[in-house]
């Protein structure tokens, strides 16, 4: 009777139980160089979070040891409260309960769509589960299909659904789209992260490609170099970066020297209120989308300042000015494609929102 | 960033203690012959001084290396024209052409140079046909020159032709447009990038020919390896035979450092993998006629000759006393015996070295990958003579047994059922096994549901090349098999330096039967099956 109970109730959650991780001072190098120098990282239960970072920053490492792939040095790792990794302790990878996702999928080339998503259910696969999931990914016609005769697309879902399918409370991504066209990877991103908030499943993304993780995360880790440079919510690290690295990592940024104060920073570009707190001589921090153009100034009556068009790229959708200020400084401003700019043209310019600005860099006082 | 070494054993550093201890039983193993040979001459270094630099010596390792060089330029001047013929032209029939004139390597040298010597030698097919008493004598070196390339040509033709097919043949269109006429183009463009393939090729007959003990014996030319085997036979002077054993090595050696290197230069003239279209052909015109004529004659002389005469003395042979079925059934099932035992056991070695070499890549493993290949380096009549006198010496309960000959086998052919095992491993990306033991199975429920699986067509094709090479095999049968033990090649050959052509054919046919399922199975995967 328990018995029963137990799988029917194990055939319609899909999750058992999202679980939190816990990440205490990871250490872990290759041949005497440190790829992850220190690190801790908190999830809360059912969050999806992605690792950010140049190739090399430790990312990819950091998701290896929590699946059990690698041996950290140093530093513990816990999920759902039970510790993975510690001074004296080491759980294996299939005794972990985490689901994986690899770059290229690694699906087992010998066995059909159906018995690669039973492999993850033990020895005896329940049918009806691996139904489930399917139905979840939305291949359950695709069962008896061998791996060769699907789609990049389709590929990637079957591994989530495999990985999905023992109910794992965790599941890791190694950059899952990397490997797709660009209109492909839009609409994945899109698929997989509705399917990822219907099972609740606590998810970490490791990703290259900002405007993936920016467009998927509950919460960025932005990495570099081993060490992890900011957290926060996307809308966080890409308007209140806390270092100009950041700031550029994370999209096209110009600098320009400022003073600030009471919540206010004056620059070249007028005066505008501060994202963040700070006193003194400052580096003010702009986006190009932030910079207004126009050829009367703002209709709030706020000050701009006079500058003349020195460069145009048009991409389409919108076309990038390179405007030079009276002081000779370029700042970018991406606008509308329409109404077009030519270069020549003058016009007056101005900062749209709140200014990013942080501590003045060495960089900016050589200026 | 990296994906260390871990597959089925997870986060662990380095390899399973178990696994490691294995691998170093097989690099023991492996390494025995050669250490054991070196022993044999350091125990009597003067006697080895003595042997060596002597004029007789000079002698012989200078016929060899006349013949190594002869049978390698007739195989090229065979093979090159043939492997264009059947890759780039419009030869009439260039598809029957391609696999006629690749059979001839599956026919072993002394089943070649028996069908020779049995067809031109004296009291041979063509004396009975033409009645002729005075032949011009074929024992001696131009029988073995003549044995040799006949059957190795295609080792060239094989490497030449895949060249070929590799070749990029955007690089011909560029040089066209640029003015090239077809002629200027195959000379400029394509010529020099098969540099690298022939020089292998050759460098694969002169291999063969250097360690070749069946040919020259039979064909009565005194080459290193049939003096090893006439000293040992006739004195068992260790010290003599194993220091012929060394120098012989020291040929072999050379010969693989020069394949190395052209492995080495290689890499510079390959295109990309895989043209993107058909190379175009090439009109034979006023040529086609020579071009068919040639390939006819070597078809002629390679392939269809030799089977003519195998028939005829098969038919001679059969219902007359000379063929014993019984013995027949019995050496049949000594040589399944001894080719199947030395499969097994090789594959089985092979997938330990091959795991390690592969999964737990590191300084020590890759040394065991090496060595695995010593196989390679010694010739089979070194082998055998290094391990007769290991028995002897050492182990004399091993002495005279067939577990000694299967151990033999398996360690001269390790180096082919790795090479199998170790590049369908190679193939199976590490993600796949990490992805099932994150799928909750442990490291050795993955390998085997998940890497045996996968790499089984490499095992299968590793254990058909060896089992290939093992029934063929000759010297090392000869030297180390218990006595009366005779397989289907120790009879043939022991019948044809005998005289008694009849009674060889028979065992020749059985043997060449027994010889086509694994080259089946190696034809479909593609993997040319060398001699």
């Amino acid at each position: 009777m328990s018995a029963l109970r137990r799988r029917s109730k194990r055939s319609h959650d899909l999750v058992e139980k999202s679980r939190s991780v816990s990440i205490r001072e990871l250490s872990k190098s290759f041949a005497a160089v440190a790829a992850i120098d220190s690190i801790d990282l908190d999830l809360e239960a059912g969050e999806i979070v992605t690792l950010l970072g140049p190739s090399g920053c430790g990312k990819t490492t950091t998701l290896r040891m929590l699946a059990g792939l690698e041996l950290p040095d140093a530093g513990t790792i816990a999920v759902g409260g039970e510790t993975l990794n510690g001074p004296s302790t080491f759980v294996p990878p299939e005794k972990r309960r985490i689901g994986m996702i690899f770059q290229d999928y690694a699906l087992f080339p010998h066995l059909d769509v159906g018995a690669n998503v039973g492999y993850a259910l033990g020895r005896r696969p329940d049918p009806v589960r691996i139904e489930q999931v399917l139905d979840l990914v939305g291949l359950s016609s695709h069962r008896n299909r061998s791996v060769h005769q699907l789609s990049g697309g389709e590929q990637q879902r079957v591994a989530l659904a495999r990985a999905l399918a023992p109910g794992p409370g965790l599941i890791l991504l190694d950059e899952p789209f990397s490997n797709l066209d660009a209109a492909l990877r839009e609409r994945l991103r899109g698929e997989v992260r509705t399917i990822l908030s219907t099972a609740g499943v606590t998810t970490i993304f490791v990703t290259h490609d900002q405007e993936e993780a920016l467009s998927i995360a509950d919460r960025v880790v932005v990495m570099r170099a081993g060490r992890i440079e900011q957290i926060g919510t996307p809308e966080e690290v890409y308007l209140r970066p806390a270092s100009l690295w950041t700031a550029s990592f994370l999209g096209e940024v110009d600098v320009l020297a400022g003073t600030a104060r009471d919540g206010a920073v004056a620059c070249e570009l007028g005066s505008v209120p501060a994202a963040t707190a700070a006193t003194g001589e400052v580096d003010v921090v702009i986006r190009p989308e932030s910079v207004a153009i126009g050829v009367s100034g703002p209709s709030d009556g706020r000050n701009a300042v006079k500058a003349e068009i020195d460069r145009r790229t048009f991409y389409g959708h919108d076309q990038m000015l390179h405007l030079r200020l009276p002081s000779g400084q370029t700042v970018r401003s991406r606008r509308l494609s329409f109404p077009a700019w030519h270069p020549g043209d003058r016009v007056l310019a101005w900062i749209e929102g709140p200014a990013n600005v942080l501590p003045r860099s060495r960089a900016s006082e050589a200026r | 960033m990296g994906s260390g070494p871990t597959s089925w054993i997870g986060a662990r550093r380095g390899a399973p203690l178990p696994l490691l201890g294995l691998g170093l039983l097989v690099g023991a193993a492996a390494l025995l012959p050669a250490i054991y040979l070196l022993v044999l001459v350091l125990d009597d270094v003067g006697g080895a001084i003595s042997t060596i630099a002597t004029g007789r010596t000079a002698g012989l390792a200078l016929q060899t290396l006349a013949l190594t060089v002869a049978v390698s330029a007739t195989a090229t001047a065979i093979g090159v024209p043939l492997a264009w013929l059947t890759a780039r032209t419009d030869l009439p029939g260039r598809r029957l052409w391609a696999t006629l004139t690749t059979l001839p390597l599956v026919i072993p040298s002394y089943i070649g140079a028996y069908l020779l010597v049995s067809a031109l030698g004296p009291f041979g097919l063509l004396r009975d046909l033409l009645g002729v008493e005075r032949l011009p004598s074929i024992y001696g070196f131009v029988g073995a020159w003549l044995a040799l390339s006949l059957f190795t040509y295609p080792l060239v033709l094989l490497s030449v032709r895949a060249a070929l097919m590799r070749l990029d043949p955007q690089l011909e269109d560029a040089a066209r447009s640029m003015g090239r006429s077809r002629r200027g183009t195959f000379i400029s463009v394509v010529l020099p990038q098969l540099g690298p393939a022939v020089a292998t090729g050759a460098l694969l007959v002169a291999l063969y020919v250097v360690s070749d003990f069946g040919a020259v014996s039979i064909m009565r030319f005194d080459s290193l390896t049939r003096e090893i085997y006439v000293t040992y036979q006739s004195s068992f002077d260790r010290s003599s035979a194993a220091s012929l054993g060394l120098l012989l090595v020291a040929f072999t050696l050379a010969l693989l450092a020069g394949q190395s290197w052209v492995r080495g230069s290689l890499r510079y003239h390959r295109a990309g993998p895989g043209a993107a279209r058909p190379a175009p052909t090439v009109p034979l015109g006023r040529w086609r006629t020579p071009a068919l004529a040639f390939c006819s004659a070597v078809t002629l002389a390679a392939l269809i000759l030799p089977l003519g005469v195998l028939i005829y003395w098969a038919s001679k042979g059969i219902g007359t006393d000379s063929l014993a079925t019984g013995d027949l059934l019995q050496n049949g099932s000594n040589s399944l015996l001894a080719a199947s035992g030395a499969a097994v056991a090789a594959a089985v070695l092979a997938v330990v070295v091959a795991v390690l070499a592969v999964r737990f890549r590191g300084p020590m493993t890759l040394a065991l990958e090496r060595i695995s290949f010593a196989g390679y380096a010694l010739p089979g009549v070194v082998v055998a003579l290094s391990l007769v006198f290991f028995g002897i010496r050492v182990a004399p309960s091993l002495y005279q047994t067939l577990a000694l000959l299967v151990f033999a086998l398996t360690i001269h052919y390790l180096p082919l059922a790795v090479g199998s095992v170790g590049s369908s491993l190679l193939q199976v990306p590490p993600r796949i096994e990490e992805a099932a033991r994150g799928l909750g199975r442990g490291p050795l429920e993955v390998f085997r549901t998940i890497t045996t699986p996968l790499v089984a067509g490499g095992i299968w094709a590793g254990m058909a090349l060896v089992f290939l090479h093992a029934l063929k095999e000759l010297p090392a049968t000869l030297l180390l098999a218990p006595i009366g033990f005779e397989t289907l090649a120790t009879d043939i050959w022991r019948q044809t330096t005998r005289g008694f052509f009849e009674a060889g054919a028979v065992p020749t046919i059985l043997l060449l039967a027994v010889a086509a399922p694994p080259l089946y199975v190696l034809a479909g995967r593609g993997t040319p099956p060398s001699s």
